[in-house]
């Protein structure tokens, strides 16, 4: 059977020349970065080139750079720490809908925490406009996080719009870019960013390991307790064998950019408009303003989860917004957001392309989705009632 | 997650479709996760001779629905009446726990049917 894999936002297979360079420090080279000794010595020499390769991809300097235990953790310590850092007594942060849960839930639990919170609702597209991030900033406004792009629609949002009125109120601006890397090309120090979330394992990299941009002179304070690893920020033996991991996946990731867009997106678009032949499907996120790999529809009068368990036994692998694949019992925060009907966000698949595929994939994937939304539509009882 | 005979009723659903004068029809629905299912009954001198169903649904829910029309065609509306939830979960070899309710929609959806036909008789 055909195993076709189109799932590369909920993870990427992790490229050769990256396991390559981490073998060694699985290996041979173990000692801890903070020992004095020789076996010390050669890996922090490795934990220092990494940060400047990762500092590298997004055009900062090495001292900016905290590695993190993935996206969850850099999006976690990025708005607990610029909470923590406060003096002045502000207390008030703005997020979106749209955000991934790792920081919706922590300005959530922040707002639990008698912090005043604001949620920006998202027009139809997924997206938060600049104006209103401008009309949301108060006098005790502390910190804007807004992503970069949505991981379950793709739509890019309009971030250094968003970063220059922070910029301007004064406001830090952090964004969750763990959609972006590989896809959007960064240079921070021109960006009015001051905080960016980035993992390691969407952009072909290891697993568990990811890391916070915090532009210098930013006030931050630590959310573990430990040692002195991270500057402190972020206490613990480093992950030595992941950070080398990530920071070689950085520079392939920012190698290459324009060619890597177009050859995705052009798979992207014909699979967009394959899907749009089938009556009743409707495009969820930006036309244009879109991530190259990402493809999501709704597909009218079936149910996501079947949907994807019948494309799985064909030998494709995708995900679904679908409240039965949650185990949550609502749907998608994302789509709902956008005010999709839940019953149309139920019928929601994702389609993330990557490296591996190929325009036959496309074609293969084109018909057998035809063949089960079919077969499905055959069974649902919602069709009839509207024919 | 779903087990070999799940995936089977899932992958070739048992008795789908809808039904010419059915004698009953029932429908429930899942206000939370939207989803609906919908059973027809033909009884004859209160034995089920032919039941149908249509879905909208997870994996669960469509192997649900196809399980309880096995087990229903040819019983008495007495039979069926017992059925429950649980029985459905157990024809199918046992469900994952958050997919449970699903089994639910199949059984309600039956006893609806039933009540409907009783109703209209
Ligand atoms: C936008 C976004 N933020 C954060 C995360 C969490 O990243 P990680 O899996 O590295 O914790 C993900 C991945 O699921 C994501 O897509
Ligand atoms: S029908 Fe929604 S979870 Fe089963």
């Amino acid at each position: 059977m055909k195993k076709i894999y189109m799932d590369y936002s909920a993870t990427t297979p992790m490229r050769e020349e990256v396991l390559e360079a981490m073998l060694p420090y699985l290996r041979e080279r173990y000692g801890n970065p903070s020992s004095l000794h020789l076996f010390g010595r050669e890996t922090r020499k490795a934990l220092d080139e990494a940060r400047e390769k990762v500092a590298a991809g997004l055009g900062v300097t090495p001292e900016e750079i905290i590695f993190t235990s993935g996206g969850t953790e850099a999006n976690n310590l990025a708005i607990m720490g610029v909470a923590r850092g406060i003096s002045s007594g502000k207390n008030h942060i703005i997020t979106s809908a749209v955000e991934h849960h790792a920081a919706l839930d922590t300005v959530k639990f922040l707002g639990e925490r008698g912090y005043k919170i604001t949620i920006l609702p998202v027009d139809e597209y997924g997206i938060v406009s600049p104006q209103q991030v401008k009309d949301a900033i108060t006098d005790q406004t502390i910190l804007v996080s807004i992503m970069t792009a949505n991981n379950e629609v793709g739509s890019i949002l309009p971030f250094e719009e968003i970063g220059r009125i922070c910029r301007e109120k004064g406001v830090y601006y952090h964004t969750d870019a763990v959609q972006a890397i590989g896809h959007i090309p960064f240079n921070l120090h021109e960006q009015p960013v001051d905080l960016l979330s980035l993992s390691a394992h969407k952009f072909y990299g290891p697993k568990g390991v990811g890391a916070l941009y915090i532009r210098r002179k930013t006030r931050v304070k630590q959310i573990l307790f430990g040692g002195g690893q991270e500057r402190k920020l972020r206490p613990g033996t480093e992950n030595l064998s992941a950070i080398v991991g990530l920071g070689r996946a950085m520079e392939l990731a920012v190698a290459h950019i324009p060619e890597k867009i177009e050859k995705l997106s052009r798979l992207r678009d014909r699979l967009i408009q394959g899907l749009l032949q089938i009556e009743d499907v409707r495009l969820n996120g930006h036309p244009e303003k879109r991530l190259p790999g990402n493809v999501n529809v709704s597909i009218f009068f079936v149910e996501g989860e079947s949907l994807l368990l019948d494309l799985d036994l064909k030998g494709i692998a995708v995900s679904s917004g679908s409240a039965c694949t949650s185990g949550s019992l609502d749907p998608s925060h994302v789509l709902l957001a956008m005010g999709l009907d839940p019953q149309i966000a139920q019928g929601s698949l994702r389609f993330s392309l990557g490296a591996e595929n190929t325009i036959e994939e496309i074609d293969y994937t084109l018909e057998a989705v035809q063949e089960t939304v079919q077969k499905l539509r055959a069974m649902s009882p919602f069709i009839r009632n509207i024919c | 997650m779903y087990n070999e005979k799940v995936m089977d009723h899932f992958q070739n659903p048992r008795n789908v479709g809808e039904m010419d004068n059915p004698s009953g029809v029932g429908e429930v629905g899942n206000m939370r996760c939207g989803d609906i299912m919908k059973i027809y009954i033909k009884v004859e001198n209160d034995i089920i001779q032919d039941i149908k169903f249509l879905t909208f649904g997870c994996g669960a829910a469509i192997a649900s629905s196809s399980a309880l029309t096995e087990m229903v065609k040819g019983k008495t509306l007495e039979e069926a009446l017992q059925i429950t939830n649980k029985d459905v979960a157990n024809e199918l070899g046992g469900l994952p726990e958050p997919k449970l309710h699903c089994s639910n929609l199949a059984a309600d959806a039956l006893h609806k049917a039933i009540l409907d036909f009783q109703t209209n008789k």
